[in-house]
């Protein structure tokens, strides 16, 4: 009997293990166990429609529309008769070849995309046809339909999900939709709406055997809801025929609602070019066209030197400071000497020699001189001139200069304000305000963005105070509540010193440079702008034809509109970009043209000529063996 | 009395009964359960595995009515004759046996096919039991051990030749009851000595191994040395014997490890101790058998809401690996509850064997726990990855008439032997 404690010992003992394994097993590791995320159950989606996009009107910006795919199992495709499918089709033998060809290296079993994005036509003489072709079958797909052609930088565009982003993104299948540009990127989540999940329960052989568990976690599509944007498209589509042949941005914000009225880059493209099976040819030529950069958003994106309008802030800075009144008054040499040697001179066009200039005059007639001066006296009324600089850097911060302005697009610059260190550390504290006196005039280290520059315009207008600058205006016609697009943000300048400004800028359109851009029945109120700029190519600095500007809004009481326009090397402000804000003024205010010589002139001009020079230059000292 | 005495209904041990019905009945549940599909529904659908496993089990009825009415003292005289019909059958296999996954192990008639050694069990416990229970028999004389050993020797070297070596490991089980009978526990604690041995020279490799049992060794001795006064009395030649057994056991065993043994069997120890990660090819069983106990957590899925069983993601499910079925659908609740089951079966049949009077009842009582017991081990151990991948089925659990059948002869045979167990015939 004592002999058999051994057996009864192992028997215990192993059961006890056995036990404890399966606790280890069942209890400790099924606990973290996931009913819907295992080999069994196949996941299969329905998806929703997208939202539609709207402008502030309700003018459709963006809809649906049917795409069909040309699908393939190819082990079920048999002898066919190529050369009508492939007519049918629209393709070459060769390219049939490779594209059953790729999807039988895919899988044999398993369908994959023939062809995508057949064309309507197309799509109805196949359909007689297909039942011939066994193993092909169609698939439709909803695609995005841009009806208004315009606007493709604000809408952007929805591309498939690639491996990376699926991995990286959970919700996501290789595959899916998702936008990867403006508009649809920013608001991908409420345009997207929430698919549908049905579980299937599979076997080992991957094969299908029925619902998991009836349906119990299944769900069913959520559709994307529509957005009502605040771009006024006509205004949108004016601005970019206005713009044709030129490159540059338009911003135009509606100074008491921040809404973002029109938002123009050039040169642009039309949003239907990324869809369809021209797709990934445009794509590429889109992409790829280093020189005219058409998927850059030059309101958002790109980095000028300020030019004139900057003294406007200047002057707001000096009066704000109290280092200027509007009494205060230069006189003017033709420029400004700010040292004694010969190149410590900058220049002015202002003309008025040997009388004293006040503000007002100052501004209309863009004097370089005053702000000099007011910009030295800024610097030099703190502590030392970095702290001079420091103060003077927090104000053009408060209008939301130097940092992204918090607006509800994806792309963005941030612009550069510097600072006292960034002089310091750049001279080893030996420069005075007179080292960076191009500041004075927006020139210099300044950079800002049209929208910046459109937001400052909007400050103006409402007299020290904004909005921050937005793009959405309704969700699913639900007007959108969200604080940081509906609350004022203060400036750091009291109101009462906008009114001499304002004064001022009216007066640049009455009697200053622009005063040939008037339009009859509208008080504008604005300040032209000349930027020179630079271009370094292999090491060597060359000047290039100026870039043209203007910030403007109308009108003078209750301001509907606020613009900052830019055009890539058009010369002087009052050229280019003043006429052009004065057609876009006129069009938004009064819906027509009057001065429809003016406007058949700036559509027809282009600087085109200008841009192949700059390439010529380019390619003649980046390839001088050529 | 003597109406008592014939009528054995009223000895049987009816709880071995009823604990049989119960891992039978639940062991076709599962089979039902990792065999339906949406073709075979209907339960009396004898095309379907568990459709047939019906069959086997309304078979085993007569079966066991036959085996309750022979008398006790059948069994003991023919012992012998039924040992050795069951080596003709397996050598007979040489001749006529059907290949089946690889092993000629069966017979084939017509539709059905019959695996003798699932029956060479019970009639060589049958057998041993006979030997040992010899008045006069003691196994501590070598040339009785040498008797022993070659009446489990040659059924398991029969099968080992098929081959099926899995089948032929319950052999070993044995061991238990010669230690039950007398035998040195020496012997089985140098087979577990060897068996430790083995998987760490597996895992840390021979070199360690040796130095950590030289050290050992070397430890022990001079602790002994310290102890001992009488030095030169000392047994040296025992003690470099034991360093050079223990040298060559090691050594050898990573010999065999690298040169005998083929990829595939070095692959499931490599799974086993974790030294290579494999759920694709050879460790797909393993690991899908693992996903599937996992996933049936505390209470189960639920009978035929098992994902991985339902999905057939176990290859085998219905035969060795049905426990897993078992983890899925009756969670840890439902497969320790069998496991409880196995031990209440094993408890009760050592419990009787020691109340036999009878020699030969209790021997080969002990015999079947140790076989069962050894299965267990064996089936359990792999199905939740604690043993390397070793084919043989789960007692009364897995599909399959003969194995059934098999377990079904070894259980009833101890039945009808424990029945009389107060008479002595």
């Amino acid at each position: 009997m004592k002999r058999s404690f051994l057996l009864l010992f192992l028997i215990t003992l192993v059961g006890g293990l056995f036990i404890g394994r399966l606790f280890q097993l069942q209890v400790v590791r099924g606990a973290n166990y996931n009913p819907v995320q295992n080999a069994a159950v196949k996941a299969t989606y329905s998806y929703p429609d997208r939202g539609y996009i709207y402008d502030r009107n309700g003018v459709l910006l963006v809809a649906n529309q049917l795409s069909y795919d040309v699908m393939v199992i190819p082990k079920d495709v048999q002898s066919l008769d190529t050369l009508e499918f492939c007519t049918l089709l629209r393709i070459d033998k060769a390219s049939f070849k490779k594209r059953l060809l790729k999807a039988q290296k895919y899988a044999r079993w398993l369908p994959s995309v023939f062809l995508k994005q057949l064309a309507k036509e197309d799509y109805a003489y196949l359909q007689e046809k297909l039942h011939k072709y066994k193993g092909f079958y169609i698939q439709k797909r909803s695609i995005r339909n841009y009806p208004n052609k315009s606007a493709a930088n604000i809408v952007g565009y929805i591309s498939e999900v690639n491996e990376y982003l699926a991995k990286k993104n959970s919700g996501y299948q290789q595959g899916e939709l998702i936008g990867a540009l403006g508009v649809e990127k920013q608001y991908e989540t409420i345009l997207r709406g929430v698919k549908g999940k049905k579980y299937l329960q599979r076997n080992n052989l991957n094969k299908v055997i029925g619902t998991y568990k009836n349906g119990k976690y299944d769900t069913l599509p959520v559709n994307g809801k529509d957005l009502t944007l605040t771009i006024d498209s006509e205004l949108q589509a004016y601005g970019e025929l206005l713009m044709t042949g030129k490159r540059g941005g338009i911003v135009a914000i509606e100074p008491a609602s921040g809404e973002i009225l029109a938002l123009i880059t050039a040169p642009s493209y039309d949003p239907n070019a990324m869809v369809g099976r021209k797709r990934s040819a445009n794509s590429v030529r889109l992409f790829g066209d280093n020189d005219n950069k058409p998927m850059l958003d030059r309101g958002l994106q790109a980095e000028y030197a300020p030019g004139s309008p900057f003294k406007i802030l200047n002057a707001l800075i000096g009066l704000q400071e109290g280092v200027i009144d509007t009494n205060f008054s230069v006189f003017c040499h033709h420029g400004y000497r700010y040292g004694s040697r010969k190149n410590e001179f900058m220049g002015c066009h202002c003309e008025i020699v040997g009388k004293p200039i006040a503000l007002k005059t100052a501004i209309s007639k863009s004097c370089n001189s005053y702000f000099a001066t007011t910009y030295r006296r800024i610097i030099d009324h703190g502590e030392n001139a970095s702290k001079g600089m420091d103060s003077w850097r927090a104000h053009a911060n408060s209008f939301g200069f130097g940092n992204y302005l918090g607006y509800d697009l994806p792309a963005g610059k941030k612009g550069l304000i510097p600072g006292g260190k960034y002089y310091d550390s750049r001279y080893r504290y030996r420069w005075g305000p007179t080292t960076n006196i191009s500041n004075a005039i927006g020139q210099g280290e300044v950079l800002t963005t049209p929208i910046q520059l459109a937001n400052f315009t909007a400050a103006i207008a409402n007299r020290g105070k904004f909005i921050t600058p937005h793009i959405l205006k309704k969700i699913n016609q639900q007007v959108v509540t969200d604080s940081s697009y509906t609350a004022y943000k203060k400036t750091s300048i009291d109101s009462v010193h906008f009114t001499p400004i304002i004064a001022a800028m009216h007066e640049v359109f009455k009697t200053g440079t622009g005063r040939w851009s008037q339009v009859p029945g509208i008080e504008i109120c604005g300040k032209t702008g000349t930027a020179e700029n630079f271009t370094r190519i292999g090491g060597v600095k060359i000047q290039l034809p100026d870039h043209s500007i203007l910030i403007a809004f109308a009108p003078k009481e209750n301001p509907q509109i606020a613009l900052a326009v830019f055009v890539e090397n058009g010369g002087y402000g009052s050229m280019i970009a003043a006429p052009i804000t004065s057609l876009l003024i006129e069009k938004y205010l009064q819906k027509t043209i009057q001065r429809k010589p003016l406007e058949a002139r700036m559509i027809s001009l282009s600087l085109q000529k200008e841009y192949n020079k700059l390439i010529q230059k380019k390619d003649s000292i980046e390839s001088p063996t050529k | 009395m003597r109406a008592q005495r014939n009528n054995i209904f009223l000895n049987i041990d009816w709880l071995l009964v009823v604990l049989y019905f119960l891992l039978v009945g639940f062991g076709l549940v599962n089979i039902y359960a990792t065999s339906t599909t949406v073709e075979h529904t209907y339960i009396f659908d004898f095309s379907a595995k568990y459709g047939k496993q019906i069959i086997w089990i309304a078979l085993s009825f007569p079966l066991i009515i036959g085996i309750l009415l022979f008398n006790s003292e059948f069994y003991e005289r023919f012992s012998s004759i039924l040992y050795l019909l069951s080596l003709v059958a397996l050598a007979g296999l040489f001749l006529f046996g059907k290949k089946i996954n690889g092993a000629a192990s069966w017979y084939s008639f017509g539709a059905t096919s019959i695996q003798p050694s699932e029956f060479a069990k019970a009639f060589t416990c049958l057998a041993v039991a006979k030997l040992l229970s010899d008045r006069k028999y003691n196994l501590n004389i070598l040339k009785n051990q040498i008797k022993a050993g070659i009446i489990i020797f040659l059924p398991a070297l029969l099968i080992t030749l098929q081959p099926d070596p899995g089948s032929a490991i319950i052999y070993l089980s044995f061991f238990f009851v010669f230690y039950r009978e007398g035998l040195n526990l020496n012997y089985l604690l140098l087979g577990a000595f060897a068996i430790v041995l083995f998987i760490a020279t597996l895992y840390f490799g021979a070199q360690g191994v040796v130095l950590v049992c030289f050290s050992i060794l070397t430890a022990l001795t001079l602790y002994i040395l310290y102890n001992n006064t009488h030095f030169l009395r000392f047994n040296w030649l025992k003690v470099v014997g034991i360093y050079a057994a223990v040298g060559l056991f090691i050594l050898g065993t990573s010999f065999v490890y690298n040169t005998v043994f083929e990829q595939h069997h070095r692959d499931r120890f490599d799974i086993l101790l974790g030294k290579k990660i494999d759920t694709k090819n050879i460790g797909y069983n393993s690991y899908q058998s693992e996903l599937a106990i996992s996933s049936g957590g505390f209470w189960g899925t639920g009978f035929l809401e098992g994902d991985r069983t339902q999905g057939k993601f176990v290859p085998e499910q219905y035969t060795d690996y049905i426990f897993s079925a078992v983890g899925e659908e009756w969670g840890f609740v439902g497969s320790t509850l069998v496991i409880l089951l196995f031990m209440a079966l094993l408890y009760r049949i050592i419990y009787l064997s020691e109340t036999h009077t009878n020699k030969f009842g209790r021997i080969y009582g002990y015999g079947i726990a140790s076989i069962l017991f050894f299965h267990l081990i064996v089936n359990i151990g792999m199905v939740i990855g604690l043993l390397p991948t070793v084919g043989i089925p789960l007692p009364f659990f897995s599909y399959g008439g003969s194995s059934l059948w098999g377990f079904t002869v070894l259980l009833f045979i101890f039945i009808r032997l424990d029945a009389h167990k107060s008479y002595d015939w």
